[in-house]
């Protein structure tokens, strides 16, 4: 039976290895909600609007996006994106963009049955008073939409926290990375992946639990 | 800016043309250097392998656990069990699955030895398929909390134990309502078979990767790892979908939605 030393990991290691990995998952984390949320808007707007010439590319766009593996995703901005400027970018910028694309669509589904589980009445009444589309959006439908949508944002932003280990495959220097570097340094693969898991493990359950507890407070009664 | 094709025709050891593209595959060429067409076959074979393992891992892992999650509190025995499964449905959903395979791959063979001698793809579909299992798990969960909570009541007072009621009352129509559900989780493992290239198993996105390093074709290759993948998932849909039709019981899919809606 193998015994597990955990000694090596103190302060220090994890100021040196796991600090910035930590950092940049939650700061890609951070920047892909707020920028998937933000473009996955306009996305679910298009695919809402009606109008052929904006349905199609939204719908073609989401649907490609989440019939792809996040991987392939990854690898593809990494690949284009040099050759469309003609200069190579670092793997935490690609990183970013590619998530922000990739989120836009899960988001903007999240954002669409938001919208549609607003009372066609509310809509109805907005236009009894005069309001524009734009003004019916900003002041009478989303604001709704976004509360009954708060939980499902927040478990679609765990699970994107979950992803964001996937940068492995460009090499960026994320939370996993971080635990892998250290445990390659000290010698120690096995306990390092251990804490690696405990680490992703105690946040996005802490989320999760935190999430339940929203859900109950923002429900709106109808 | 156009797409050289021609690349998949090449040899693998010297990048020179082959004389048959599938050459190592159908025999047509003895003796010949397998193509990247070739390779991508077998890169294809080696995906749908690790999924399609997975997926069996993880369809009856979360049946079992999404059931025992829903157990009535009437015993010791059942509420263990309930504990059980709420524990495996939260530490198997919390960890990323790229973090589940090094642990299958790097960490758990070193505690249980057997293990070390399973080929590495079927520790990585082991890890997608609990990985898969727990967000299943709470599918069939919810399956089975949307039926009405008559079903339940009737199949006691015609004395039946909770084995049977599951067995024959509640079963038979949750595992109905959540095929739709888990066509997509289905659909979720072809796309998560991906992360096996973390572990060098030689399926698509190994492909990918390598392949792309060595013929700087990278947009040729990708394209066709994504078709490939994109089929895939479709081919699992349509599946799915085939059993959703023949499983169906007329008129009965849209009588307990009805019921979902007023319990």
């Amino acid at each position: 039976m193998l015994s597990l030393d955990l000694s090596f990991y103190n302060w220090e290691l994890f100021t040196n290895y796991i600090l910035k990995g930590l950092l940049f998952s939650v700061q890609l984390t951070v920047i892909a909600t707020v920028g998937g949320i933000v473009v996955g808007t306009f996305l679910a707007l298009m695919r809402l609007s009606g109008r052929p010439s904006l349905v199609y590319p939204a719908t073609f766009y989401v649907n490609t996006m989440r019939s792809i593996p996040l991987v392939m995703v990854i690898l593809w901005f990494f690949l284009l994106i040099p050759m469309l400027i003609g200069r190579p970018i670092g793997a935490d910028l690609s990183a970013t963009i590619t998530f922000i694309a990739f989120e836009a669509a899960f988001f903007s589904e999240i954002v669409r049955a938001g919208i549609q589980s607003v009372p066609k009445g509310q809509i109805y009444a907005g236009e009894a008073l005069g309001m524009t589309y734009g003004q019916n959006m900003r002041l009478v439908v989303l604001p709704q939409a976004f509360r009954n949508m708060i939980p499902v944002f927040m478990t679609q932003t765990i699970i994107l926290f979950q992803d964001t280990s996937l940068v492995y495959a460009i090499g960026a220097y994320d939370l996993l990375k971080g635990f892998e570097i250290a445990g390659k340094n000290y010698g120690r693969p096995i306990e390092t992946y251990i804490l690696a898991a405990a680490t992703y493990f105690i946040i996005c359950f802490s989320l999760s639990k935190a999430v339940r507890a929203i859900q109950a407070k923002v429900a709106i009664i109808r | 800016m156009a797409l050289d094709l021609g690349v998949f025709c090449k040899s693998t050891l010297d990048g020179e043309v082959v004389e048959h593209c599938f050459s190592s595959i159908f025999g047509l060429g003895q003796n010949a250097d397998p193509s990247y067409l070739d390779w991508l076959m077998k890169a294809w074979g080696w995906t749908l392998a690790v999924a399609g393992l997975g997926l069996a891992i993880a369809l009856i892992l979360g049946a079992v656990m999404g059931t025992l999650r829903t157990l009535p509190d009437n015993g010791r025995l059942s509420r263990v069990l309930v504990r059980i499964s709420t524990a495996w449905v939260e530490l198997f959903r919390n960890i990323p699955v790229l973090v589940q395979v090094f642990l299958w791959y790097h960490v758990i063979p070193a505690f249980i030895f057997p293990l070390k001698a399973l080929p590495s793809y079927w520790l990585v579909s082991i890890a997608l398929g609990f990985f898969t299992s727990a967000r299943i798990a709470e599918q069939v969960r919810a399956g089975i909390q949307s039926l009405p909570s008559g079903q339940r009541a009737a199949a006691t007072a015609l004395g039946l134990t909770t084995p049977q009621t599951y067995r024959y009352v509640i079963l038979p129509m949750a595992l109905r309502i959540v095929i739709p559900p888990l066509t997509s989780e289905s659909m979720n493992v072809i796309k998560n078979s991906s992360v096996a290239f973390a572990v060098s198993v030689p399926e698509l996105t190994l492909f990918a990767m390598q392949a792309q390093e060595e013929t700087s074709h990278g947009v040729e290759i990708y394209l066709a790892v994504t078709a490939l993948y994109a089929l895939s998932a479709f081919a699992v849909n349509r599946v799915m979908a085939l059993i959703e039709k023949r499983s169906r019981i007329p008129g009965f899919i849209a009588a307990s939605n009805d019921a979902s809606l007023a319990h």
